[in-house]
């Protein structure tokens, strides 16, 4: 095998912005000693109007487990405050499952032998149209990391398609320059979301043994040139599992607050992904990032950021799902596939599934559990100006 | 014959003073306010209302209350304005709140954009209701661009605090010809009743009574103190006297006749 590259060096092509954020973000999480914190400091921290990044560091410590009914009451207030009883529902739509990393956890990673598809042009048309058909509004588009087989030009035309179907279009694809978000902003997309899987490098750089995904820092500031490129919002997360959850937690919650504070008028969302199975490795579990832990991770998010979105994945089974909207989560994904081309009821799946998924709910039974909660499930609450 | 006592706005009459936001809207909510507080008027989110789908929210709001359509989402007058026509465009009529926010934390609204926004609006034929932090120069502004009603913050957007910028909205009671309608901040319905009786013309609140134990009982006991209130102020709050009595010596005491 190749000699690994530097994973902190920029390839050619990649933007280069002036940015201070992962410096700060790397400093603080490096410091960060959760085992410092003691139930009197959670106390303390809960009882502050205004959670500090010192308190988000006590709610995400060992010493706030104790505390999570509490917790949990504090966080279901203000996501009340915030969203009322409104979820939101979407669905993502996996276009390509093409991939040219190595990330070792990742049932698209270029080594692992699945199926491989990319939908065309009419292929999308096709399921989008089957997912609205649904009732759904939203629509996330996802591909696998790989330039060649779904470039930019690839992924806005399915963006204009997606116009046509839905009023609200989100991107989970791989990091790109702030030019290239402002393209596929122009094609209809309006939200990005990059997960940076985990938020220690060196974790990181043994993790991606090879691709763009490599580069470390690129990924990081993916959120920021975004917005630079004119994306309305943008969705972080940490695959939680794969390096010490607490410290990638915090990471995770500090990136979007220095950069919701640099731009204040960004909308700010969080996704909770555990590790889940993938296929032909099984014995991918989330470790030591438990139900109760996954549940204090939300809060902690929820009490720091109480006016961000929060997606709550398909990973999680159906009865964690119903319990965590309207408590932390504010959306919730319906009738999720994580294969290619698998809406179209009769049609055969084409492309196999990135992880193994946990609820298996179609929209209408997600909607029927909402309203069975007391909440209300939204379609849309948004307008593309 | 006694005067009725209507709210006016933009040449419509009101016999209610209560507005029902919809930021965080179900069913029960828009049926409480509707029933239970007697709400001639709701505010609705555009970008909510937007939809074709199973959850319309316009689908639950009864005829003969008029809408209120606002343009949240947009971060300047430009985006508001845009919003505003696609909202005339879906029917919503010619009302509608200006809300430019530019801070996703606070949801403060920006005073400079609205003005701008109000005034492109108000040439266009709408009854415009700016959403504003309470300025009074801000508010002269809003009147010269054409607004048909001021609605200043008592405190930051669902945060139930009450009237933490009483002293701004009273100037604006005194000084500003147009009704002044309290947006956000009102928790309950004391700090309701204590803005009627300040003067205000109405009063909006909408997390207040979402997030109620009982939402049809929260709902009646807004309207109760929103009535009170403005009965105490159309009867004239009496004196209130100073704490302590007077200065046994008073300080003029040395002078001679």
């Amino acid at each position: 095998m190749e000699a690994r590259t530097d994973h902190m060096k920029y390839m050619e092509g990649m933007e280069v912005i002036s940015s201070d954020i992962m410096d700060r973000v790397i400093r603080e999480m490096n410091e960060y000693d959760y085992s410092r914190y003691t139930q009197a400091d959670v106390k303390a921290a809960l009882s502050h109007d205004r959670c500090s990044p010192e308190d988000f560091k006590a709610l995400l410590s060992p010493a706030a487990l104790p505390h999570l009914e509490e917790m949990a009451v504090r966080a279901q207030d203000e996501t009340r405050r915030h969203f009322g009883n409104s979820v939101y529902l979407f669905t993502p739509l996996y276009i390509s499952n093409y991939c040219e990393n190595y990330c070792i956890y990742c049932g698209f990673n270029c080594h692992n032998k699945i199926r491989r598809a990319r939908l065309d042009a009419e292929g999308i048309e096709r399921e989008m149209k089957a997912i609205a058909e649904t009732g759904l509004e939203e629509i996330l588009i996802l591909t696998g990391e790989s330039r060649k087989a779904s470039d930019v030009k690839y992924i806005g035309e399915a963006c204009k398609i997606a116009k046509k179907y839905f009023k609200m279009t989100g991107l989970e694809v791989y990091p790109m320059n702030s030019d290239e978000y402002r393209y596929l902003h122009e094609c209809g997309a309006d939200y990005v979301t990059v997960f940076q899987e985990t938020y220690n490098s060196d974790k990181y750089e043994t993790l991606h043994l090879a691709g763009h995904k490599r580069v470390f820092p690129y990924r990081f500031n993916a959120q920021e040139r975004a917005l630079l490129g004119g994306m309305r919002g943008v969705a972080f997360a940490a695959l939680l599992g794969l390096a010490d959850f607490r410290k990638d937690a915090f990471a995770t919650g500090m990136h979007a607050y220095l950069l919701q504070q640099k731009y204040p008028w960004a909308e700010i969302s969080f996704s909770c992904p555990r590790l889940r199975p993938i296929i032909n490795n099984d014995k991918i579990n989330p470790k030591d990032v438990h139900e109760p832990q996954l549940l204090q991770v939300m809060c902690a998010y929820r009490i720091f950021m109480p006016f961000a979105g929060m997606t709550i994945s398909t990973r999680e089974r159906a009865g964690f799902r119903d319990h965590v909207i309207g408590l932390a989560a504010t959306k919730i994904s319906a009738g999720v596939s994580t294969g290619i081309g698998s809406h179209v009821e009769g049609e055969e799946e084409k492309g196999d599934d990135q992880f193994e998924i946990a609820d298996n709910r179609n929209v209408e039974e997600v909607y029927d559990s909402i309203l069975k909660r007391g909440l209300q499930p939204v379609m849309n609450d948004y307008v593309y100006v | 014959m006694e005067k009725k006592d209507v709210l006016m706005i933009g040449g419509h009459e009101f016999t209610s003073r209560f507005i029902l936001g919809s930021g965080k809207y179900n069913v029960e909510l828009i049926k409480a306010a509707v029933e239970d507080a007697g709400a001639q008027m709701i505010t609705l989110a555009l970008r909510r209302a937007n939809t074709d789908g199973k959850e319309n929210i316009m689908d639950y709001i009864p005829e003969g209350v008029t809408l209120l359509p606002n343009t949240s989402g947009a971060r300047n007058a430009q985006e508001a304005l845009r919003i505003a026509r696609l909202s005339r465009e879906l029917g919503c009529g010619d009302f509608v709140k200006v809300e430019v926010i530019r801070d996703s934390r606070y949801l403060l609204p920006d005073n400079y954009e609205t003005i701008k926004a109000t005034e492109l609006m108000a040439k266009e034929g709408f009854i415009v209701m700016p959403y504003m932090y309470p300025d009074l120069n801000v508010a002269r502004d809003l009147v010269n661009a054409g607004a048909a009603a001021i609605m200043p913050l008592a405190a930051p957007i669902g945060s139930n605090k009450g009237l933490a910028t009483k002293e701004f909205i009273q100037i604006l009671v005194d000084e500003i010809d147009l009704p002044i309608i309290v947006d956000a901040g009102i928790g309950r319905p004391s700090q309701a009743c204590e803005a009627m009786e300040m003067g205000v013309a109405a009063v909006m609140a909408n997390t207040a009574i979402a997030t109620a134990g009982d939402i049809p009982a929260m709902a009646a006991a807004f309207k109760k103190a929103i009535e009170a209130g403005r009965a105490a102020y159309l009867a004239g709050l009496g004196r209130v006297l100073e704490k302590g009595g007077a200065a046994s010596s008073p300080l003029t005491g040395f002078l001679e006749e």
